[in-house]
């Protein structure tokens, strides 16, 4: 028996950093907004306490924080070939559960996307012609580098990010990053006092012509308040950010930007720990009456609400659509449908650098305190003579010395005994690595789609990820280890090791949590689920945000972006849909 | 202040539009409204999440529970049948309509020095409040207690009605001052230590007291227990914002500079610094015992682990967002209450329109036993320039019993 609830005027699925964006903007506009959450209320001093924040087995190694297979997982397969078979644990990625989403277990790497990478297809069509790109599915975002300016400047200064720029307003900054688009003002906080490995990596980089710039960090280099009076507190450089939430106040995140704010407006509500099953449609599917969800008594409810924005992970948003009939499940056979369509993960690749004489103090650390090389990084490079599209940033960003997963032994060392123990002693200080950040091109056989056998909890289908590396990232992963190669030989280690990315995407080692794709943007309702304000062409009272929305992902973490289309949709909601509410803002 | 001038405009309009009130009538609402503010009414009155004023969350005292009743002009459950007779009797001697007579958790030995005009401005607003229907069982209190008429013997024994004095040698702001120390802001009620009987005991006026499981500290110009290192714009900027360089209000303080001080005027903000920090100017030359080395050194290293990352490694904090433990007046009250629970419970701390963050001290009862948390404590109270007697592990279990109660 569904119990049906009093009407809102907007319901929020999933209350990580899109989510809380959107609830703070919307009942800034006077709405009553209530956000639907299926993991727990988490807050900084109950829940990352000092005491047992830093806790490596329970966070890192058991995953506390995450996402537990038994309330959702998905099946996998490399091509469509295959049978598809669920992931009986969560290793490559690892989506966030809770208030706060996976921005509370983030290292925060900060990046704008630049012109280019928002108009890949024409880009790459115009300089190297489309025969180029005919393995590949690549589109344009509908968007330029200078609409998504003033939204990655907001969620900047939310943030409170330390960095340093590299082009405001046209003019390139010294010791900033010079291949990135101009900018309106520098960060709000500067750059992170750096430590030794990053030191030494800028170093061997500038000695090559190449152009190092501090990893733009939403690890605080100073205490900041932000626009909405919140107060982060500086970091301690710890070395406890990723899968882990920071007990300091030294992370930005909802809990840690937002929140303080958003709870205590009399038109905001946040229900925890219960699960959106799906959105519904009215009859002729054309808008959506609201969402039933079920709380953890297993009691159902049917949760009316004028507006329903899509705010949970990337890829639970797309299952959401696909389980709620909002717009068509991408068919490869065909090329029709949009919803799962071009799904992408980040290509990455890793470089150990092993000295002698050398004291990194890895335990001194931070997520994003680190340095970064662009110059084989999207368009920042010409890719005329060359075999592939795309790039990636190369990064050398220590972001922690953990003792139990910061284990570097040189190769052909033994993977446990005696010797192994010995050789993680000498390896531990005295280690260097960095990697390659690589985009990730869409092809026509990589995406989602509903499971056919396999369901969830509730008896619904599982979501199905059919994905393998594209082999022109595997070129383009290849052509970046050759320059981290060269990169390793100028630090002047007594030895390095490369570990290339390789065909047959494995689920079970951690890569990153960077899916992309799925429900993406753009401005041809045939190739894209939603339109440039992230808004549902086929249900217009339906806003699906995250990186759910990239065409394809750039050679950068996402988590920037994902807050800038954010912000823009928050502002297209304010300030156009609301005018005139149920109606298309881009006509198809 | 916005919210309140929006709310009166709000409630002005719709007076307007119902029996077209005189403005004169309109101006002694908006001073009456004020003086609910300087009273913090809503304070105790109001339910946190509830209707205002009426009825609150009880009120633990020693004696027993009593619950704040409503105060809302309802007829049947509020003070609707009340003539401004019967709550300026109220408000002087504590005996209200019908010749009941109330417990001095109301704090009526405070308000009996409020002016008439205040208590007729008071009594133009809260006529005007939305009248809520709540039936409040006030008096939860053991026999005999539970009698109401005992507290013909206990206002005997420790109460006169007696109206506020200006000191005419002092200046006018002093002397506004102290007017709403001793009487609407009934700041001893919490601040001053209290008799067997639960009296006021004026020798020791806002020298700090215990009550509900928190210490509310010594607040005159004492330079060790008090406030005597802060300066007038310290005192101001707390009172206004709930933080300055020295403190971050939590727990019933918290609450009362989100109801009350927080909304006062700058004048009045001000008037209340100049009297406070006339109390009281003893410097408390007595230097307490050095503590055992043996407690320092274990204090410092639980200090270590456990604190320097948010307080610092010398105690300095961290603006508004980690209190410092230097020249903060919590570290060096001889009652160690709110210490102890600080560490064993944490706290969150106050919300104003200037303080946002609301950070929170974590909880370390799980972790730390309580001679662990008296060595640490212990350390706090003897660096960096602090100098205050050790805690005793008993001390602290004290609190951890009633915590856990």
């Amino acid at each position: 028996m569904t119990k049906i609830l009093p009407r809102k005027d907007v319901v929020i699925v999933g209350l990580g950093w899109t989510g809380a964006i959107l609830a703070n903007e919307l009942t800034d506009q006077g709405l009553d907004v209530l956000a639907i959450e299926r993991g727990p209320w988490r807050d900084t001093a109950t829940d990352f306490n000092i005491g047992y924040a830093q806790d490596e087995l329970r966070y890192s190694i058991r995953r506390d924080l995450f996402l537990q297979p038994v309330v959702e997982t998905m099946t996998m397969r490399n091509d469509p070939s295959q049978t598809a078979l669920p992931m009986r644990d969560f290793g490559s990625f690892l989506p966030g559960n809770g208030v706060g989403g996976a921005g509370v277990h983030w290292n925060g790497h900060t990046w704008r996307f630049w012109d280019s990478d928002f108009k890949t297809k024409t880009n790459l069509t115009n300089k190297y012609g489309a025969a180029r790109i005919a393995d590949l599915q690549v589109e344009d975002w509908g968007v330029t580098g200078a609409d998504m300016e003033p939204y990655y400047d907001q969620f900047e200064y939310l943030a409170g990010i330390s960095g340093k720029a590299g082009n405001i307003k046209g003019q390139l900054q010294e010791g900033g990053n010079p291949f990135e688009d101009p900018r309106a003002r520098d960060y709000p906080n500067p750059p992170m006092q750096m430590t030794y490995a990053p030191t030494l990596f800028a170093e061997a980089g500038r000695s090559m012509g190449l152009h190092p710039f501090p990893t733009p960090s939403a690890n605080m280099s100073r205490a900041y308040t932000n626009p909405l009076g919140i107060t982060l507190g500086q970091c301690t450089f710890c070395g406890f950010c990723e899968r882990f939430g920071c007990a300091n106040y030294s992370k930005s995140s909802a809990q840690t930007t937002i929140l303080p704010v958003l709870m205590k407006k009399a038109n905001f509500e946040v229900r925890t720990d219960s699960e959106v099953l799906h959105v519904d449609l009215a009859s002729g599917g054309k808008s959506a009456r609201g969402v039933t969800y079920i709380d953890s008594s297993g009691e159902e409810y049917f949760q009316p609400a004028d507006l329903v924005l899509l705010c949970a992970y990337g890829l639970h948003n797309v299952r959401l659509m696909m389980l709620s009939g909002i717009g068509k499940i991408y068919d490869p056979n065909t090329a029709e449908g949009t919803v799962g369509r071009n799904y992408c993960y980040q290509t990455n690749a890793g470089v150990q650098v092993f000295y002698d004489d050398k004291n990194f103090n890895p335990f001194i650390a931070a997520g994003a305190l680190g340095q970064t090389i662009d110059d084989f990084n999207g368009d920042a490079f010409d890719h005329g003579g060359l075999d592939f599209v795309g790039g990636a940033g190369i990064n050398c960003i220590p972001t922690n010395g953990r003792p139990i997963g910061t284990r570097p032994t040189l190769p052909g060392t033994p993977k446990w005994g005696s010797a192994w123990k010995k050789a993680t002693v000498q390896g531990y200080k005295s280690t260097l690595g960095f990697s390659s950040q690589g985009s990730s091109y869409a092809t026509r056989t990589n995406y989602l789609d509903l499971d056919p056998t396999y369901k969830d909890r509730f008896g619904r289908p599982l979501m199905r990820m059919t994905f393998d590396f594209p082999d022109n990232d595997i070129r383009m992963s290849n052509y970046l280890c050759d320059r981290m190669e060269e990169i390793a030989k100028k630090l002047g280690g007594k030895q390095y090791a490369v570990g290339r990315r390789k065909k047959g995407w494995d689920s079970v080692p951690y890569q990153s949590t960077h899916n992309t794709g799925g429900a993406i943007m753009g401005t041809d309702p045939k190739r894209s689920a939603v339109n440039v304000f992230l808004q549902s062409w086929d249900v217009p009272n339906v806003f699906v945000i995250g990186a759910s929305a990239f065409p394809q992902n750039a050679g950068k973490n996402p988590t920037g972006t994902v807050g800038a289309l954010a912000f823009r949709a928050a502002d297209a909601i304010r300030n156009h849909y609301l005018r005139n509410p149920g109606a298309p803002l881009v006509q198809a | 202040m916005r919210t309140l001038a929006l709310t009166l405009t709000a409630g002005l309009a719709t007076l307007a539009w119902t029996c077209a009130i005189a403005a004169d009538q309109a101006d002694q609402i908006i001073r009456g409204q004020y003086q609910a503010v300087l009273g913090d009414c809503a304070g105790c009155h109001t339910r946190p999440g509830g209707k205002p004023l009426a009825g609150g969350l009880p009120l633990e005292t020693p004696f027993g529970a009593l619950i704040p009743p409503n105060i809302t002009p309802d007829s049947e459950t509020g003070i609707g049948n009340w003539s401004e007779a019967d709550f300026r009797n109220m408000m002087k001697t504590g005996i209200g309509h019908n010749g009941v007579r109330l417990y001095p958790a109301m704090p009526y030995p405070a308000y009996t020095r409020m002016t008439d005009q205040d208590i007729s401005d008071l009594w133009a607003y809260l006529t005007t409040v939305d009248p809520i229907s709540n039936k409040v069982e006030a008096n939860q209190l053991p026999f005999p207690l539970n009698i109401r008429l005992s507290m013909w013997g206990w206002n005997l024994l420790n109460f006169s009605e007696t109206p506020f004095t200006p000191d005419p040698s002092k200046p006018a702001e002093w002397n506004r001052g102290a007017y709403i120390v001793q009487g609407p802001g009934h700041c001893g009620t919490c601040h001053t230590p209290k008799s067997f009987l639960g009296a006021d005991k004026d020798s020791v006026f806002l020298q700090g007291a215990s009550l509900q499981g928190w210490f509310a500290p010594d607040i005159t110009n004492n330079a060790q227990s008090g406030l005597g290192k802060w300066s007038e714009d310290d005192l101001i900027q707390y009172l206004k914002t709930g933080v300055n360089a020295h403190s971050i209000a939590s727990g019933p303080m918290a609450e009362a500079v989100e109801n009350s001080t927080s909304k006062m005027t700058d004048a009045d903000l001000k008037a209340v610094a100049v009297y406070l920090k006339s109390l009281g100017s003893d410097a408390g030359a007595a230097q307490p015992a050095k503590p055992d080395q043996a407690r320092m050194v274990a204090g410092e290293a639980i200090y270590r682990d456990n604190c320097s990352a948010c307080h610092g490694g010398d105690g300095s904090g961290a603006g508004a967002l980690f209190p410092a433990l230097t020249g903060n007046s919590i570290i060096a009250q001889d009652n160690t209450e709110t210490l102890a629970r600080l560490v064993l419970a944490g706290s969150q701390a106050v919300h104003t329109e200037h303080a946002r963050t609301t950070p929170a001290m974590p909880s370390l009862a799980w972790r730390l036993n309580d001679q662990q948390v008296a060595d640490v404590l212990t350390y706090v109270r003897n660096s960096w320039g602090n100098a205050a007697p050790a805690v005793s592990s008993g001390d602290v279990a004290a609190v951890r019993k009633e915590l856990t109660q």
